[in-house]
């Protein structure tokens, strides 16, 4: 090794997010170590599509995602709890559109 | 799949709840004709079959051994699918090797029953990886070369070794771009990785000439148009590792140019049956379970 190179001793860690053939979205499906986004491309197609089951990968460094903490659980979330009136529940849905 | 738009995706009636699992498989070679071309001999279509079956059979065995000695689980499980993809391949082409030459013998026969002396693969699938660097170099100009070959046997008169092929293909187009990205990587990283992807290309190197070389059977049937022309291979070849390698700061050992096939060329020596003495320590420890417990299944 040469002195002037950084050795990490483990690669850095990526978040996996799939298409599947017949899903809308991309999916988070778990998660990685690849020393860069190439190679954790690589990666995710060996271990999340040996199925058949994407046909679009995305990759990002885990450290790059910015998450809601745990501890904002309730200002967060608890206020959107009782106001049903936000849910459009006064339309009538065609039976011929899905996913409502 | 190719639906218009999103709704009818999602609409679509098909009995897959568990789609996380894959969805959409197809079995390989299904609806294809299996009749031997007219006018060409079946002993020497099984015979190609053999050559080809036996490079992806040993290589395969070769990544196989790596499963637990990989540097990553990562890796290891990509090494894993390569050498699964390979292993396909030559279980496609065994089955085809014993309808061609009439014996009706199964892909176990061939892979399981067969002494060392009976392999027919190229000697560059031999050796035993020194170290990872060793694995890569050796799986770029296997897959490089395999490529170029399949590529080719799409346009074959056979009409299952062109099936073979097609699917082939892809698999091997993968195989070729890992093999590269990590020869690349190491070639091109610290002086010490460098040193390990030079000493594996000086491993690698005497092997190569081998892979352009027409045994008797081939020739006979690069003239009916079921074979590919070896020699025809070694442009594309070297023009990929040269690329590949350059891209990494590194050439090949021995002038990699395109006038090095000379007269001194080397016998088909694999195709022909001479082998490396590692050849059968890798067929001994391949056949160990089916010798110990003939007709095992599970």
């Amino acid at each position: 090794m040469t002195d002037a190179t950084e050795v990490r001793s483990e690669w850095p860690l990526f978040e996996v997010f799939l298409r599947g053939k017949r899903g809308l979205n991309h999916v988070h499906v778990g998660s990685l170590h690849a020393a860069d986004a190439q190679m954790a491309l690589h990666h995710a197609r060996d271990l999340y599509t040996r199925r058949n089951e994407g046909v679009s990968i995305w990759v990002i460094e885990s450290a790059h995602i910015t998450a809601s903490s745990p501890d904002e659980k309730d200002p967060f979330f608890a206020p959107s709890g009782d106001k049903v009136y936000r849910h459009p529940t006064f339309y009538s849905i065609p039976d011929t559109v899905p996913h409502i | 799949m190719g639906f218009d738009n999103a709704y009818e995706a999602i609409t679509e009636e098909v009995d897959d709840h568990r789609w996380a699992f894959g969805t959409g498989f197809v079995e390989p070679l299904s609806g294809i004709d299996a009749a031997l071309p007219t006018g060409v001999a079946g002993d020497d279509v099984a015979a190609y079959c053999l050559m080809l079956g036996d490079d992806a059979l040993i290589m395969s065995h070769r990544l196989q051994q790596w499963l637990t000695n990989a540097p990553e689980l990562e890796e290891e499980t990509a090494l894993a699918n390569i050498a699964l993809d390979l292993l396909g391949q030559a279980r496609l082409l065994f089955t085809r090797a014993g309808a061609a030459d009439g014996s009706g013998r199964d892909e176990d026969a061939y892979a399981f029953l067969r002494s060392e002396a009976e392999f027919r693969n190229v000697r560059l699938v031999e050796p035993v990886d020194i170290d990872f660097a060793g694995l890569v170099v050796r799986l770029l100009v296997f897959s490089t070369w395999r490529l170029a070959l399949l590529q080719r046997l799409r346009g074959t008169h056979d009409p299952i070794l062109s099936a073979v092929a097609g699917r082939g293909v892809n698999e091997v187009t993968y195989h070729r771009d890992y093999a590269a990205q990590w020869v690349v990587r190491l070639g091109d990283g610290t002086d010490f990785s460098r040193q390990r992807i030079i000493a594996a290309l000086a491993v690698v190197a005497p092997f190569v000439d081998e892979l352009f070389v027409a045994s008797d059977i081939e020739r006979r049937l690069v003239d009916v148009d079921v074979a590919v022309q070896p020699s025809a291979l070694r442009p594309e070849v070297e023009a990929v590792l040269i690329e590949v390698l350059g891209s990494a700061g590194l050439v090949w050992p021995h002038g990699c140019a395109a006038n090095t096939v000379a007269a001194d060329a080397p016998a088909a020596a694999g195709h022909d049956g001479r082998h490396l003495a590692e050849l059968r320590d890798a067929v001994a420890e391949l056949q160990s379970v089916a010798r110990a417990c003939p007709g095992a299944v599970w």
